[in-house]
C-alpha cells in the first residue's frame, strides 16, 4: 500500500509569539516543531505499513527548516520524503498550500493521503479538505480509529454524544485526531538511517506552478496578541464571607453567573 | 591532526579546529531533540518515583530507552549498538538528567559498565553481552571500589585463584558503593589473581558464590541502587576474563576515561536543567512588590550559573570532538584505547570542571528559591543533594586534579610532550617579558586571548619551577601540583569558550557566547594571580621570591571591565529565554 503522509512545520506548542516591527508573526528563534497532530498521520501510516506492506511518503511544502519535520519522519520509519520550499511566495493561504500539495500529488502514486485535522498554529483545518477536493478524493475528517481491508477504509470518529463509523473507497483522504495512535519516537538507528533515505528539493516553478494559481484568496489584515491577563484576587476571610464575597464578585465584576 | 592530549598547555589551535555544540549535525539535532522529549514525557514524570527504588521502574525505564538506542551509542553496531559516536553519547547523557536517578544508572550502565566489554572484550564476550546492554535487556555495572581500596584503587584485596580444574577462577573479597548493583545483570570487576595480578573479570548476578549487601541510605541520587557485591569462593569462569590477566588495570583506568567525560556532560546537562528552574522560578516570585528576577543580586547569580555551564558545555563538546575524530576508524579494542587514553587528561578536566560548575549552580539555585529551595516539595533540593556526589564518585576531584599534572610529567619524559623545551624557552623570554598588550586584530576578545597566552605561560613558567626545585619528588608537593592542575584546567576552560565564542561570532553568531567567554574569563582570571603568589612564596625566599613574585605579577596582568553590566545583559537572555541560552 502506497501512503502519502501530509505534515507541517509549526512553532513549539510552548514557543512565545511575538510580533515583529511590520506586525506579522516573529519566527525569529523560534523552536520549529512537526505539528502533533500530523505526528499522529505519520504514526498511522507506519502502523499501516508495518501491517500490510508498501511504502510511506511524506510531503510538506514551506520555509528552509521545514527538512528537519521530513527527516524525523523519515528517522520514525516513513521510505521518502519530499520538501515543496516556499521560495518567492510573499503571502500564502490554505488555497495557496493546497494547490500547491495537490499538484505535487498528481504526480505521485498513493492508496491514502493522511493528514493531521489541523496545523495547531492556524487552526485552520482546511488543507486536506481542499486537497481531497481538487483531487476529487473522499475525505473523513477527525479520525480515532483507522481500518484498511480490501480497497476501503473504515474509520471511526467523534461525533457529539457518541461515535460515527464511516466506510470509503481508497484513494481518500484521512485526517488524523488526538487519540488515534501514540507517535513513536524516532529510535537512535532510526535517526542515523534517515539521512540515507531519499529527500527531494522541489521548487514551485518544478512543479509548474506560479502567479495568481498560488496567490493567496485570503489575506491577513493585521495581527494582535490577546490582551494581557489581570492580576487575579485572593479573597480572604472566613470561608462562609469569602464565598459569600465570590459569589458577589462573579455577579457584579465578572458578570458571569 | 587534532591536537594531542596535553598539548593546548603549548600550543594554539584555531577556533576553526574546535568543534562546538554549533557544529551539530542534523542527526545530532534530531537526537538531541527526541532524547529531550522522551525525558520530559517518560523520564521526568517517574524522578520523584525513582527516589523510592520501586520495584521494576528504573528497570523498565532502562528497557525503553534502550529500544529507542539510548544505551547504544558507544556500542558498533555490528553487536546491536547504534555506533553514534561521541558527540552523541553527550547529547544523550545531558538530555536524560531531567529523569534525576536515571542519569545516574543511565551513566553508570552505559560508560564504566559497557565500554570496558566494548575495548577490552573478545569477540565471544562482545558477541554474548553487548546486544543486551544495548537493548537494556541486560544491565552492567562496575566494581572496583572496595572497602579499603578506594582512591587507592590498585591497592584492591579481591582475589582470584583458578579452581584446580582450571575452568574457573574462584573470587574472594568485597566491593563497595557499586552504582546499579541491585538491578545489574553482569558485572565488571576486578581481582588480583593469586594476589598480584590485578585482572578485570565479568561476572553475571547468578553466580555461585557471588551475593549483593544492602542499599546504601545515601544523600543523594537516592533512585540509584549502590550496595556492596559480596565474592565468597564465586566461581567466574576463565572466559569471563576481561582482557588479559595482570592488565585489569588499563580497563580500570580507561573506562574511567569515558566515565569522567560522561559524567562532565551529565553535570552540563543538570547546569542546564536547574538554571532553568531558578529563571523561570526567580521570574514568577514576587517580593518587594517585583519578581525577584529583576534583582540585580539574582541577576548576578543567573548569569554566573550561565558562564560556567558555558564554559563547561563548550569544553565537553571539545573533548567529544577530539574522541570522535580520533576513533572514527576505530571504534573497539586497543587501538580505540589508545586513541582515547590520548585525552586522559582532558577527561578528568571535564569531570572536575563540569562537577565543580554543578556544584555552584545548584547551591546559587537554592538560594533564589530561598526558603522553598530547602523544602523537598521543590525541585532545588533535591539538585542540591544529587550533584554533590560528582566530585566524589569516578574518581575524586583531588585524585583528578593530581592525575592531570602527574599525566603531563610522564608524557613529557617519554618525550611526547615538549613541556621541559617550552619552559626553558620561557625563561629565556620571560625576564624581558613585553608589557601587556592584547593582540588588536580586528577580532573579539583581544585581551581575554592575550590573558590566555599569559596563563599558560604561568603554568609553563610555574611548571618549570617547581619541576626544577623538586624533580621527580614533585608529586609529594600535593598543594602545588593542585595549583598546576587548576592552571591547566582553567586554561582548557577559558581558551574552550573563547574558541567557541569566536567560531561562533565568524559564523555572525557570536553575541550571547562573546559576552560568557568573557564574563568566564574574567572571573575565573584573578585566581591565577592568587594561585600564582601562593606557589612561590612556597617555592622561594627572599630576593628570589621578590623577583619571581613580579614575573607571576607581569603574567597575571590584565585590564578590568564592567562585569556587572555583562552580567546584568547574560542574565536579560537567560531569563528572556527562562533557560540557559547561548
Ligand atoms: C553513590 C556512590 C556510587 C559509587 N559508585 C561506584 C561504582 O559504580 N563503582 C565503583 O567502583 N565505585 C563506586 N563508588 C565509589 C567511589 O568511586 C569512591 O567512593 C571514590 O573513589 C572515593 O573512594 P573512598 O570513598 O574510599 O574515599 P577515599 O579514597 O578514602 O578518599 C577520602 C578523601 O581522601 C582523598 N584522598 C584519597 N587519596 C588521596 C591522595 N593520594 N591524595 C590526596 N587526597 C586523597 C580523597 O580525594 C577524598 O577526599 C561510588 C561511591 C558512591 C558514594
Ligand atoms: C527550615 C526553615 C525554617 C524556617 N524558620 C522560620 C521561622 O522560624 N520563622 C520565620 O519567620 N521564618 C522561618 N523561615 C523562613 C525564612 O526566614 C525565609 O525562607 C527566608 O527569609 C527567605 O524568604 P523566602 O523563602 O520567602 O525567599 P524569598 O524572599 O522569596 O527570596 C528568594 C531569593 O530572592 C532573594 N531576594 C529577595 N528579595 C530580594 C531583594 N530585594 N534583592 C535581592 N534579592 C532578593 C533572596 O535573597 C533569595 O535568594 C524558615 C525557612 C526554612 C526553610
Amino acid at each position: 500500500m502506497k501512503i502519502v503522509v501530509l505534515p507541517k512545520q509549526t512553532f513549539d506548542t510552548e514557543a512565545k509569539i511575538t510580533l515583529d516591527a511590520a506586525g506579522k508573526i516573529n519566527r525569529e528563534g523560534v523552536n520549529l516543531i512537526m505539528n502533533p497532530y500530523d505526528e499522529f498521520a505519520v504514526e498511522e501510516a507506519l502502523r499501516l505499513k508495518e501491517k500490510h506492506g508498501g511504502e510511506v511518503t511524506v510531503v510538506s511544502f514551506g520555509g528552509p527548516k521545514v527538512p528537519d519535520i521530513l527527516r524525523q519522519a523519515l528517522a520514525m520509519g516513513a521510505d521518502k520524503a519530499v520538501h515543496v520550499g516556499d521560495e518567492g511566495l510573499e503571502e500564502i493561504d490554505e488555497h495557496t498550500t493546497a494547490t500547491i500539495l495537490a499538484k505535487l500529488l498528481r504526480d505521485l502514486e498513493y492508496d491514502l493521503i493522511l493528514a493531521g485535522w489541523r496545523a495547531i498554529d492556524d487552526g485552520s483545518a482546511q488543507v486536506a479538505g481542499r486537497v481531497a477536493e481538487i483531487l476529487g478524493l473522499p475525505m473523513v475528517n477527525m479520525v480515532i480509529k483507522l481500518d484498511i481491508a480490501e480497497g476501503k477504509a473504515v474509520a471511526s470518529r467523534e461525533i457529539e454524544g457518541g461515535y460515527e463509523v464511516v466506510e470509503v473507497p481508497l484513494p481518500a483522504v484521512i485526517t488524523a485526531q488526538k487519540g488515534l495512535n501514540e507517535p513513536r519516537y524516532p529510535t537512535m538507528k532510526g535517526i542515523m538511517q534517515a539521512k540515507k533515505k531519499p529527500m527531494q528539493k522541489l521548487t514551485i516553478a518544478d512543479l509548474g506552478l506560479g502567479g495568481e494559481e498560488v496567490a493567496p484568496k485570503v489575506r491577513a489584515r493585521r495581527y494582535y496578541l490577546p490582551s494581557p491577563r489581570s492580576q487575579g484576587k485572593i479573597i480572604t476571610g472566613e470561608p462562609a464571607e469569602a464565598a459569600a464575597e465570590l459569589v458577589r464578585l462573579l455577579r457584579e465584576e465578572a458578570k458571569v453567573v | 591532526m587534532p591536537q594531542k592530549g596535553g598539548a593546548f598547555l603549548l600550543e594554539d589551535i584555531s577556533p576553526q579546529e574546535m568543534f562546538t555544540p554549533e557544529d551539530f549535525s542534523d542527526e545530532h539535532r534530531m537526537i538531541q531533540s527526541t532524547v529531550a522529549d522522551f525525558a520530559a514525557n517518560e523520564l521526568a514524570p517517574k524522578a520523584e518515583e525513582l527516589e523510592h527504588q520501586p520495584e521494576g521502574v528504573m528497570r523498565e525505564l532502562m528497557r525503553k530507552a534502550g529500544e529507542l538506542g539510548l544505551l547504544s551509542a558507544d556500542i558498533p553496531e555490528e553487536y546491536g549498538g547504534a555506533d553514534l559516536g561521541k558527540v552523541a553519547s553527550c547529547i544523550i547523557a545531558e538530555n536524560v538528567v531531567p529523569g534525576g536517578s536515571f542519569a545516574v544508572t543511565h551513566g553508570a550502565h552505559t560508560g564504566i559498565g559497557t565500554m570496558p566489554i566494548v575495548l577490552f572484550g573478545n569477540e565471544e564476550q562482545k558477541k554474548k553481552y553487548l546486544p543486551g546492554l544495548a537493548s537494556g535487556e541486560l544491565i552492567a555495572a562496575y566494581g572496583l571500589t572496595e572497602p579499603n581500596a578506594g582512591s587507592d584503587a590498585l591497592a584492591i584485596r579481591t582475589r582470584a585463584t583458578l579452581s584446580p580444574d582450571g575452568k574457573y577462577y574462584l573470587l574472594n573479597g568485597e566491593k563497595m558503593f557499586i552504582t546499579n548493583a541491585g538491578l545489574a545483570d553482569i558485572y565488571i570487576t576486578y581481582a588480583k589473581v593469586d594476589g598480584e595480578k590485578f585482572t578485570g573479570f565479568i561476572v553475571e548476578r547468578n553466580t555461585p558464590g557471588f551475593s549483593l549487601g544492602q542499599e546504601e541510605k545515601k544523600m543523594g541520587i537516592k533512585g540509584s541502587s549502590t550496595r556492596s557485591l559480596i565474592f565468597e569462593d564465586a566461581k567466574v569462569p576463565v572466559e569471563n576474563v576481561l582482557g588479559e590477566i595482570g592488565k585489569g588495570h588499563l580497563i580500570a583506568f580507561n573506562a574511567l576515561n569515558i566515565g569522567r567525560f560522561k559524567l562532565g556532560a551529565a553535570c552540563v546537562g543538570s547546569c542546564k536543567l536547574a538554571l532553568e528552574h531558578a529563571a523561570k522560578y526567580a521570574l514568577q516570585r514576587v517580593q518587594f512588590g517585583r519578581p525577584i528576577a529583576k534583582f540585580g543580586l539574582i541577576q548576578h547569580k543567573l548569569a554566573m550559573m550561565a558562564a560556567k555551564t558555558y564554559a563547561a558545555e563548550s569544553v565537553v563538546y571539545r573533548i567529544a570532538g577530539l574522541l570522535d575524530e580520533v576513533t572514527a576508524d576505530k571504534k573497539e579494542g586497543p587501538a580505540a584505547v589508545e586513541a582515547i587514553s590520548e585525552y586522559a587528561i582532558e577527561c578528568s578536566i571535564a569531570k572536575v570542571l563540569g562537577s565543580e560548575a554543578l556544584d555552584y549552580v545548584v547551591d546559587e539555585m537554592v538560594q533564589i528559591y530561598g526558603g522553598y529551595g530547602y523544602i523537598q516539595e521543590y525541585p532545588a533540593e533535591r539538585f542540591y543533594r544529587d550533584s554533590r556526589i560528582n566530585r566524589i564518585f569516578e574518581g575524586t576531584n583531588e585524585i583528578n586534579r593530581l592525575l592531570i599534572p602527574a599525566t603531563i610529567a610522564r608524557r613529557a619524559m617519554k618525550g611526547q610532550l615538549n613541556f621541559l623545551g617550552a619552559a626553558k624557552a620561557l625563561a629565556q623570554e620571560i625576564l624581558n617579558l613585553r608589557p601587556f598588550l592584547p593582540a588588536d586584530d580586528g577580532q573579539p576578545l583581544a585581551q581575554e586571548r592575550q590573558m590566555l597566552a599569559m596563563a599558560k605561560k604561568l603554568f609553563l613558567f610555574l611548571g618549570g619551577q617547581a619541576v626544577e626545585k623538586y624533580m621527580d619528588k614533585l608529586a609529594e608537593q600535593q598543594e602545588i601540583v593542585a595549583i598546576l592542575a587548576d592552571l591547566a584546567i582553567q586554561i582548557y576552560a577559558m581558551e574552550s569558550a573563547v574558541l567557541r565564542a569566536l567560531k561562533a561570532h565568524a559564523a555572525g553568531q557570536g553575541e550571547k557566547k562573546l559576552l560568557l567567554a568573557k564574563l568566564y574569563v574574567h572571573d575565573v582570571y584573578p585566581l591565577l594571580e592568587r594561585w600564582a603568589r601562593e606557589a612561590v612564596c612556597y617555592l622561594f625566599e627572599g630576593d628570589m621570591r621578590q623577583t619571581q613574585l613580579s614575573i607571576a605579577r607581569r603574567l597575571t596582568k590584565y585590564q578590568p571591565e564592567d562585569l556587572i553590566s555583562a552580567r546584568r545583559q547574560v542574565a536579560a537572555w537567560v531569563l528572556e529565554a527562562e533557560k540557559y541560552t547561548t
